[in-house]
């Protein structure tokens, strides 16, 4: 067990004493904050404005094209080539083109710009020209439009989880579904980056033979489990600073550019339609009380135990992949039927996501291979204990399999160089008496 | 006393079969040479005895202890193919292997600033082995080797690699050790490089043992009533001496191999070469363990 630590600590140190991990400690927080900050950062500087001619021959629009924050509408008096000659002399963004029309019937309606015009322009401006068609029909048949808006409804439904103590809570799947999200895809990097790691790790010492040193003082499985659980504690130390510090990061910039409820209202304009809704005064404490259903303590945890244990059982196989390769091209073969069940997980977070508590999640979450994904995505929803148990119970038997299978691959693995591995070859490593 | 018996050994890979029934019993405080051409089943014998590997049948006994993890620690193994980690300073990583030989760490530290200092490598211990050269790395292979003070030090192809000065430093390093009571075990091909070293020996070819004993035991069995004699003169071309490799030497002096027939000794041999040539030179042929070796292997 003593020799089980020194060959830890060394995996441990000799890692998070490299400059790439320093770089990586730092960078993560960096682009973690930047792909949050961002976004809300470009959508507060607001777009550009965009100067669009308009031709209207119906003159049925002259009052639905008003100038706003996105676009600058400029109305010509000209031939539908004359206007497009003025288009590209000018410089203007685009030019809409409304031909004479009839209202029961209407076409030819036409964009034309310079460059391809953005999607979300020409929405709105198609947008525009429903809206007025709409309005024009229903006055033409008698009806009020005062009339029509009082007949339409907005409803919004308030979600509650019920706990069995009897507890109301406001639920928010959106909440839940971000933070289940993330975490799976966490899981996912981190079973990837770090069982890499223990791969290569596995490849440097045999390549180097030391691993016949070492061997001869240690017992391969234990030179094998140390330098899993050594680089699990580098990665746990990684996510551990990244989390502290993108906290820091984000709380810093935040707080410099004073930006702090944009996000909602940005949020509530791209949802809704432009025009409807404006925003709720009590959006944000809604948003908070939602983040407040959520069980933090819960999907801390289990995301810590999740977060190891899906390393640890792939970890075990990486370092089988790397005992059976003289280099890392020589690992690609293997690492593919390795990884695909996470592959899979990853893909099934969609199908998990409609359905939190099907009989698919369920039994997603509970298989060792995709649990530490999938059930990651569902605990923020809230799950049963039982599952939760039972899911983490058959992960730690999981682990506990693949790495009896890894290391009866390893020990002979690691001492054999030059051979051509398949297959065959790795079945008969596993069943070798020793 | 044997330090290390080896009992009926043998063992397959699939369906080459690597040793066969090797029996070997090394004595304390001896330079043990295991000779053999490549493939003979050295490096197999290596890790079985280092427990490496397990043997299908047999056992091995140190100071008559079977075998076991602990015992291993008794043991120091300076493979092959060399290798260290090439990012890890000099001294992080002869401090890891010393402890992971359940060295402490105070007591690893020390020895390894003595052995440093001894090899001249005192100011490398804070450079990676990647800085180093190969004959550096190879000196500081052999202080993992030794560190821990072990009783049996079994060295793979010992001095492949090392420049001449290198391999003359280790050369008297393992001599030292030898004096103070550590048993050596050579394991190589080239069986001149370890000839004048090695007080036993085994020879092993193609997974069987052919021959083992002390040195100087088999060199006498081998003797085959050869001399190598220097003369002035003409010998006979009939049969009597059976003369062969006859050459020239410098000094106008003829040189060439004959064989005592009669079997009465060399004096009697040189009284009858006499009544023939003026003899200049004459010594018995001792044959080499190489050309028992052939001999062995040709039968």
């Amino acid at each position: 067990m003593n020799r089980i630590h020194i060959i830890i600590r060394r995996e441990y140190i000799s890692r998070v004493r490299k400059k790439s991990f320093l770089i990586a400690s730092i960078l993560g927080p960096v682009l973690m904050a930047a792909i949050i900050i961002l976004p809300t950062y470009l959508a507060t500087r607001g777009v550009e404005q965009k100067d669009v001619l308009v031709l209207d021959e119906s003159e049925y629009f002259t009052d639905v094209f008003v100038p706003n924050d996105e676009l600058n509408y400029e109305f010509v008096d000209a031939s539908e080539e004359e206007a497009k000659a003025k288009l590209l002399s000018e410089g203007y963004y685009g030019l809409v083109f409304i031909p004479k029309i009839d209202l029961e019937d209407p076409f030819g309606y036409k964009f034309y710009s310079g460059s391809n015009p953005s999607m979300s322009i020409v929405n709105k401006i198609e947008r525009e020209i429903d809206r007025k068609v709409e309005d024009m029909r229903l006055e033409l048949s008698g009806l009020d439009n005062e009339v029509i808006n009082s007949f339409k409804v907005s409803t919004d439904l308030d979600t509650i989880n019920l706990s069995k103590g009897g507890m109301e809570r406001s639920s928010s799947s959106g909440a839940a579904t971000a933070i289940g999200y993330i975490a799976a895809f966490m899981i996912y990097l981190f079973i990837f980056i770090y069982g890499a790691q223990c791969m290569r790790g596995v490849i440097e010492e045999k390549n180097t033979r030391i691993v016949e040193i070492i061997v001869s003082s240690v017992k391969p499985f234990h030179l094998m489990i140390g330098k899993v659980i050594g680089i699990a504690g580098v990665g746990l130390t990684q996510f551990i600073i990244w989390i502290v510090f993108s906290f820091v990061v984000i709380a810093g910039v935040t707080a410099a550019m004073g930006i702090g409820g944009v996000p909602a209202t940005d949020g509530a304009e791209i949802m809704g339609t432009p025009q409807a809704r404006q925003v709720d005064p009590g959006f944000v404490e809604q948003a908070l009380e939602s983040l407040g259903a959520i069980n933090f303590p819960m999907v801390m945890a289990s995301f810590l135990f999740f977060f190891v244990g899906g390393y640890l059982l792939y970890g075990a196989l990486f370092a089988a992949v790397g005992s059976a390769s003289d280099t890392d091209a020589d690992a690609q073969q293997f690492m593919l039927p390795v990884t695909i069940p996470l592959i899979f997980a990853i893909i099934m977070l969609g199908a998990v996501l409609n359905d939190p508590d099907g009989s698919l999640a369920f039994w997603l979450s509970v298989i060792p291979f995709t649990s530490p994904v999938i059930m990651m995505m569902r605990v923020p929803f809230g799950v049963e204990i039982w599952e939760l148990f039972l899911s983490m119970f058959l992960l730690v038997a999981g682990f506990i399999f693949t790495t009896w299978i890894a290391s009866r691959v390893y020990r002979v693995g690691i001492l054999m160089h030059g051979t051509k591995v398949n297959w065959k070859i790795l079945a008969k490593w596993f069943m070798a008496s020793n | 006393m044997d330090l290390l018996r080896i009992n009926n050994i043998s063992k397959a890979f699939g369906s080459h079969q690597a040793l066969e029934d090797i029996s070997v019993s090394i004595p304390e405080k001896s330079i043990f040479g295991l000779l053999g051409p490549n493939g003979a089943g050295k490096t197999t014998l290596i890790r079985i005895v280092t427990k490496i590997i397990e043997p299908d049948s047999g056992q091995v006994f140190l100071q008559e202890k079977e075998m076991s993890a602990a015992l291993v620690r008794k043991i120091g193994y300076l493979p092959e193919e060399r290798g260290l980690y090439k990012k890890m300073k000099v001294g992080d990583q002869l401090l890891y292997l010393a402890q992971l030989k359940g060295l402490s760490r105070g007591e690893a530290t020390k020895r390894i600033k003595d052995w440093l200092e001894k090899l001249d490598l005192g100011a490398w211990r804070n450079k990676n082995i990647e800085d180093l050269s190969k004959g550096m790395a190879q000196k500081v292979q052999f202080i993992a080797t030794v560190l821990h003070e072990p009783s049996l030090i079994i060295l793979d192809e010992p001095f492949s690699g090392f420049d001449p000065v290198n391999a003359d430093l280790i050369k008297n390093e393992i001599l030292e050790l030898r004096d103070k009571g550590t048993t050596v075990i050579f394991s190589t091909h080239r069986m001149e490089s370890v000839e004048e070293l090695c007080d036993h020996i085994a020879l092993i070819n193609k997974s069987r043992k052919i021959l083992d004993g002390s040195k100087v035991e088999i060199k006498n069995e081998h003797r085959e009533g050869l001399y190598t004699i220097e003369y002035k003169g003409k010998l006979p071309i009939n049969g009597e001496f059976d003369a062969r490799d006859t050459e020239e030497t410098d000094a106008g002096l003829v040189k060439a191999v004959v064989k005592d027939k009669s079997g009465e000794g060399p004096n009697q041999l040189l009284k009858k070469l006499l009544r023939e040539v003026e003899i200049h030179g004459f010594a018995e042929k001792i044959p080499s363990i190489n050309e028992i070796f052939i001999s062995k292997v040709k039968d």
